[in-house]
């Protein structure tokens, strides 16, 4: 689905990544790991297409295609979704309206119709009540207001609603209690599916107790460093990110 | 303010004009007109040279003569979608009152709304002891303009505890090419009182020219929502000066929607006594080669008071902009609290907005904040928009309608609230959604 091959990218001229190879397979969970300024934001942005990055590098191919030749709208209608790590604020534009924006976008970019009114909410409901969100969120403006673990919800609801090939979750339990990183992580594992990929950007160990990775994978200076099962994010835990960052020098 | 250049134009006719003018046989207002007639041929209108007008230039108005023309008998007027639904309404055609649109059927008999002719003729003593109060024809050219000769408008008063459970809709409409219309209003709530005025400002596609004043008195305890709405036509210039007086603990908020016109001004005055509150919200719309400007005051005169503004303007193409936010806060004004903010969008390079806060602060325990920016849209947020589907042009348009939509929901009037929700949407269309999600 995905194919990260030794990618190198920087910004304002100073190099970030630097031959970063990844490979997510249809239906796999992968978490990426790492200290502060390994990388890992930039690894999500770059996948999401965020301007002002420099590929110097290496190659992105999803689903067969150059990804980092498309637009940031075609790799999401395209089924790439990123749940961000800080969701921005849209006052004026309510939630319920940017869902069905970009539902419709989707149907259209694939040749289907508008999507019924009241199938629209329908669905859209089911899926607030999943993330066990008040409706009445649906009618705020986008995250206005909201707070961190509201913010995050909201990021997951969307997904939850747009349907992703391949959800990346970028420090999506940063800023949650352990309530709301339940409720979080219930949905992203009701998300779970054969052709549904992950990609879960984490500094810290926890989510992945709620969140079981098929893979872990230690990202240090731009770099993955060491790729194992589940028990490699307890080991880090254990050992602290010292261990792999003396590997990576 | 001598002016050097000859007199206006406007003065010359002023003899033959007065004949006809509402009131006449009222000699104190004759001496008022008079006097005022007096102080317009010398400072004639507004220039550049005043500070207070420095980005606005009025002299089109004196290149091309509007004249106050009789009303047409048989004029067809449209006022269509502006009409609200559960509103007392007032209809001014061309600065004249039209009874056939009006209907305050149904309004309590101690309230008293009628067009200001009528209000000369029932109410004078009234009016005598309010006129000039809330407003000096030493103000600026424009407010002795319209003293000295203003015709129709319309008149309030709310008797003490009195709210009004609908609000009245005072609706503006200009029909004839080159017309000049100087209404008066006159608004008296007194204590306890509580309304909600709805005013409205349209026109047909032609050249027309609207300078009106409103002295509006909100008296001790009482609440007063204005709500004005300004689609003239794009040829039309409009000046348009609220000046209010609030006693202590009144409410009063100003809505102020300004969407129309090719040269706008609105200057809205408060003086608020103690622990009054008052709130000037503001939403400027402007493209092609329009000019608005929105000119505030709030002036603490006495402790505890609050005032919170916020206006925001969104100008296109070659438009411009102004926006003077003016707070003063006298020496004996203390534990004032004062918020003041100003965001602009300028969707192309051309356009042009200039935004002045002032705070004038004389007393010494006080909370006072202003902020201004000016700016295009946030990049963060089209990216954002952009990551969920949605293409680039589209997620401008979103946000740029979002950002002047913001404006929108604080209006609770389900009419108003569709209505204005409409205007700014034929602005800024969205495209496959139902405005019950906005």
């Amino acid at each position: 689905m995905l194919n990260i091959n030794n990618l190198h990218a920087g910004v304002e001229g100073k190099q970030i990544l630097k031959g970063l190879n990844l490979q997510i397979n249809p239906g796999e969970v992968h978490a990426i790991m790492g200290p502060n300024g390994a990388g890992k934001s930039t690894l999500s942005h770059v996948l999401s297409g965020k301007s002002g990055y420099e590929i110097t590098q290496g190659s992105v191919s999803y689903q067969g295609r150059d990804l980092l030749d498309m637009e940031p709208e075609d790799r999401a209608r395209e089924g790439v979704f990123l749940a961000f790590q800080y969701p921005v604020e849209i006052p004026g534009v309510s939630n319920i309206y940017l869902l069905k924006a970009a539902l419709n976008a989707i149907r259209k970019h694939h040749g289907l119709n508008e999507v019924d009114a009241m199938d629209f909410l329908a669905l859209v409901k089911d899926k607030v009540k999943l993330l066990q969100m008040d409706e009445k969120f649906l009618y705020r403006a986008v995250n206005e207001g909201f707070s961190g673990g509201e913010k995050k919800r909201n990021e997951i609801l969307q997904a939850a609603v747009l349907e992703p090939k391949l959800c990346i979750l970028d420090e999506t339990d940063s800023g949650l209690d352990i309530d709301a990183l339940k409720i979080v992580a219930d949905g992203v594992n009701s998300l779970r599916s054969q052709d549904r990929s992950f990609l879960m950007i984490t500094h810290y160990q926890r989510l992945l107790d709620y969140i079981k990775p098929d893979f872990v994978h230690v990202l240090a200076d731009g770099k993955i460093v060491k790729s194992g099962g589940p028990e490699l994010a307890l080991e880090l835990e254990a050992k602290g990110y010292s261990w792999v960052e003396g590997q990576a020098a | 303010m001598a002016q050097d250049n000859a007199v206006s134009p406007y003065a010359a006719e002023y003899e033959e004009l007065c004949e006809q003018l509402p009131g006449q046989h009222l000699a104190w207002l004759q001496q008022i007109r008079g006097e005022a007639h007096q102080q317009f041929s010398q400072c004639g209108f507004p220039t550049l040279r005043d500070e207070e007008w420095r980005y606005t230039n009025v002299s089109p108005i004196e290149k091309k003569l509007f004249s106050a023309k009789p009303p047409l008998a048989d004029a067809d007027i449209q006022i269509g979608e502006y009409q609200l639904s559960d509103c007392w309404r007032i209809v001014l055609v061309d600065g004249y009152f039209n009874a056939a649109l009006s209907d305050l059927s149904g309004l309590p008999e101690s309230v008293a709304v009628m067009s200001m002719a009528e209000a000369l003729d029932k109410h004078d003593d009234t009016i005598k002891a309010h006129l000039g109060q809330a407003v000096s024809d030493q103000e600026h050219g424009l407010v002795a303009f319209n003293t000295s000769r203003f015709g129709d408008g319309l008149f309030i008063q709310i008797p003490a505890g009195q709210a009004l459970d609908k609000p009245i809709q005072l609706i503006n409409v200009m029909s004839q090419t080159d017309h000049l219309a100087h209404t008066r209003n006159l608004v008296i709530l007194e204590a306890q009182a509580e309304a909600q005025i709805i005013e409205t400002a349209i026109g047909d596609n032609n050249a027309y020219l609207s300078a009106a004043v409103s002295e509006v008195f909100v008296g001790e305890n009482a609440a007063l929502e204005w709500f004005k709405l300004q689609a003239d036509s794009e040829k039309a210039y409009h000046f348009s000066g609220t000046y209010v007086k609030q006693s202590t603990y009144s409410r009063f908020k100003h809505h102020n929607f300004s969407f129309g016109g090719l040269l706008a001004r609105n200057d809205i005055h408060c003086d608020i006594q103690k622990a009054a509150e008052c709130e000037l919200n503001g939403l400027f719309l402007a493209q092609k080669r329009q000019h608005i400007d929105n000119h505030t005051r709030i002036n603490h005169c006495e402790p505890h008071g609050i005032s919170r503004e916020q206006y925001k303007g969104v100008l296109n193409q070659r438009a411009r902009g102004v926006f003077q936010g003016r707070v003063i806060v006298a020496e004996d004004a203390q534990k004032t609290d004062s918020e003041m903010n100003n965001r602009n969008l300028l969707l192309s390079d051309d356009a042009e907005i200039d935004t002045k806060p002032q705070l004038e602060i004389y007393a010494d325990d006080v909370k006072c904040a202003h902020g201004v920016t000016v700016g295009q849209l946030d990049e963060q947020s089209v990216f954002y928009l952009k990551s969920r589907c949605i293409d680039e042009a589209s997620a401008r348009n979103m946000l740029t309608f979002a950002f002047a939509n913001e404006m929108v929901t604080k209006i609770a009037h389900q009419g108003l609230h569709d209505l204005l929700l409409s205007l700014v949407l034929e602005r800024f269309p969205q495209t496959d959604v139902s405005a019950e999600w906005l």
